[in-house]
């Protein structure tokens, strides 16, 4: 469109060749400022919260690991946990862990609700939460071959109360299966012991939870006994975490629509197994504090 | 015989470069250009009517024309440009009664290129972080220019059911940065202040302009129907794109956020159209696969379009306007086009 037009393509007189647009210059690539990614995830601030966290997992939760040889070091796959604790301390555990251990990057998927919070979300996204919508997910899994880590109890799980502690909540409606199917990915299940006793529910407040637009609001056991201290202090909890084996489906990739029986069949095959690694774990538990 | 193309907007920024990128195409026998007020660019062989978008007119023109194509370049995207009123007007119903002219008893029209925008998708936090063609935006739109956006592709639908011997191409282009095209966001960089929502840092997309009228163009040439998201590869975090043109943040309370930037946009301190207000709080990322299956390909990424902008406008910065300004002569294009004096020496043997 600049420059070199045949002759021919003019059809009436023009007498003098008017300057055209410029011309698209060669332009040296310069370098980006950060290193924010597509997600907003920026690996130099995980860098950063890892470092922060570090004495967190190690001293504080002395997180624990079984079965970590059991995550995919490449291609993608969807890990998928229980979930607990009023302010979730299961998945930076989770995604600490992996980065640290394995050296690849998790996605945490959460609720788009973090998105709306200033600061608090972009410092979310700049460290590896992504909203957990199926066509990101899709995209992480199929297209990237990363590792996402999702919740299907969603809000239910954390918001649960004390009493209910490792009882897991329903799986959606199975859709964390359903991706993984069209993504051509494994589900790799992971058993979360100590998040449930890191920060209690005692009571929630559904109607002021509301009038603030948040999904829930709780009076934790840490508020009780630390006061506002207790808004952003875990208890010590030990963790351990438990990765089952992997999930493979025998479907094939990239379909629209599966057979929800399928679907939900492999989702409860999934929930129970969770649920029952979670049993067995609590078994072997002598103490909540030591492990 | 070629085709021959019905341009929308000639005196706009879009309407006048395709009209330019068409009048390079052997194959494009006429091009026709309406505005309301004279081009902008130089032009060689592109007949201008000073006309606007009333019905009577425009089923006029293309009956008497003949034209086979139309490239619809002319809807607003900028809503600091014009009054709200005027807005819906030029974008809704200036769009009614184009198509209607175009959907006329024996029209010869074949094909329909319609230049929309990724603001028919909104910004809400619920948005996947690409979106494709076929995903519908969060909520009802609730900016004016955003509503009239909706509504004209709506109504470009409706046309393409009505029309099915018509080809329809809508691309809906993400911002627009580049060396010379002056949209609010640009105007903010260029200006070195530039309005963020406290605390948030979205993820921008963007297309450089160049790749808008080549996108425009290669729709055109190839007939190539269909709904496609034009943009960039890749984002940008806001606070990256304001730190890359030395601007500085000036940041903006979530919380009756409209309160605090109408003042300071009234005064030119800012540009801050409501639509910017969402935008700048969650960003806007689009798949563009299904326009890269096409073939298509833009020259210039995200990140190249901004390297594009910024480098104009140190330019600018050191030495001014440096392009030389075009004043439209009626009577000189007139002569140069239909004097019997002209001797057309370009015309093949």
């Amino acid at each position: 469109m600049t420059s070199g037009r045949p002759a021919a393509q003019r059809q009436h007189g023009a007498l003098i060749p008017l300057p055209r647009l410029q011309a698209e210059e060669p332009i040296p690539r310069e370098e980006r400022l950060t290193d924010v990614d597509e997600w907003g995830r920026s690996e130099r601030t995980r860098h950063l919260a890892r470092l922060l966290y570090t004495p967190l997992y190690r001293y504080w939760f002395r997180a624990e690991w079984d079965g970590l040889e059991k995550i995919p070091t490449e291609g993608g796959a969807l890990l998928v946990a229980n979930h607990a604790a009023a302010i979730p301390s299961d998945a930076p555990v989770i995604m600490h862990g992996i980065e640290e251990e394995l050296g690849r990057p998790v996605y945490g998927m959460a609720d788009f609700f973090f998105r709306t919070v200033p600061w608090v979300g972009t410092m979310w996204a700049r460290a590896g939460g992504v909203t957990a919508h199926p066509d990101n997910a899709l995209r992480l899994l199929r297209d990237q071959q990363q590792l996402a880590l999702v919740f299907p109890e969603g809000v239910k799980g954390p918001s649960k109360q004390f009493g209910d502690r490792y009882r897991l909540r329903r799986f959606g409606r199975g859709g964390f299966v359903e991706i993984a199917m069209r993504a051509g990915v494994p589900i790799v299940p992971i058993a979360v012991v100590g998040a449930e006793e890191s920060m209690p529910i005692m009571l929630r407040l559904p109607t002021l939870a509301r009038a603030l637009g948040v999904p829930y609001l709780p009076v934790t056991a840490n508020m009780l006994l630390l006061g506002p201290l207790g808004i952003v202090t875990y208890f010590p909890a030990k963790f351990r975490l438990r990765v089952l084996d992997p999930v493979y489906f025998d479907v094939p990739p990239g379909q629209e629509r599966y057979s929800k029986s399928r679907v939900m069949d492999e989702a409860e095959r999934i929930r129970l197994l969770l649920q029952e690694t979670l049993y067995d774990m609590l078994r072997d538990r002598r103490s909540v504090w030591f492990g | 015989m070629g085709r021959r193309v019905l341009v929308t907007g000639l005196d706009s920024f879009w309407g006048g470069r395709m009209a330019q990128a068409l009048e390079t195409d052997p194959d494009v026998e006429m091009i026709i250009g309406m505005g309301r007020k004279e081009p902008t660019v130089a032009l060689e062989r592109t007949e201008f009517v000073r006309a606007d978008q009333t019905y009577s007119i425009l089923s006029r023109i293309v009956r008497a024309t003949q034209v086979d194509t139309v490239v619809h370049t002319f809807l607003l995207v900028d809503s600091t440009q014009v009054p709200g009123r005027a807005l819906h007007e030029i974008n809704v119903i200036g769009t009614m009664n184009l198509l209607a002219a175009a959907g006329q008893a024996n029209s010869p029209v074949r094909h329909l290129v319609v230049k929309s925008s990724t603001l028919v998708y909104g910004a809400s936090s619920r948005d996947p972080y690409w979106f494709r063609e076929e995903h519908r935006r969060a909520g009802t739109p609730k900016t004016r220019l955003e509503h009239s956006l909706v509504e004209v592709e709506s109504l470009v639908r409706d046309f393409a059911d009505d029309n099915p011997s018509t080809l329809v191409t809508v691309l809906r282009f993400a911002n627009v940065l580049g060396p010379n095209i002056v949209t609010p966001i640009s105007a903010n960089l260029a200006r070195r202040v530039a309005p963020v929502m406290s605390g948030f840092d979205p993820l921008l997309q963007f297309v450089e302009e160049s790749d808008v009228v080549r996108c425009l163009e290669h729709m055109t040439r190839h007939r190539v129907p269909g709904l496609y998201n034009v943009a960039g590869d890749g984002k940008l975090p806001w606070h990256e794109v304001i730190a890359t043109c030395r601007a500085v943040p000036l940041p903006l309370p979530v919380i009756g956020t409209g309160l605090f930037a109408s003042p300071l946009a009234q005064l030119g301190v800012i540009d801050f159209p409501p639509e910017l207000e969402s935008l700048l709080r969650f960003g806007r990322g689009v798949d563009t696969s299904r326009l890269k299956q096409t073939g298509f390909r833009l020259h210039n990424s995200t990140a190249g379009a901004l390297n594009r902008f910024i480098r104009a406008v140190r330019l600018r910065r050191s030495v001014g306007d440096a392009s030389p300004a075009y004043t439209f002569e009626q009577d000189v294009e007139q002569f140069f086009r239909h004097s019997p004096a002209v001797v057309d020496t370009s015309l093949a043997p």
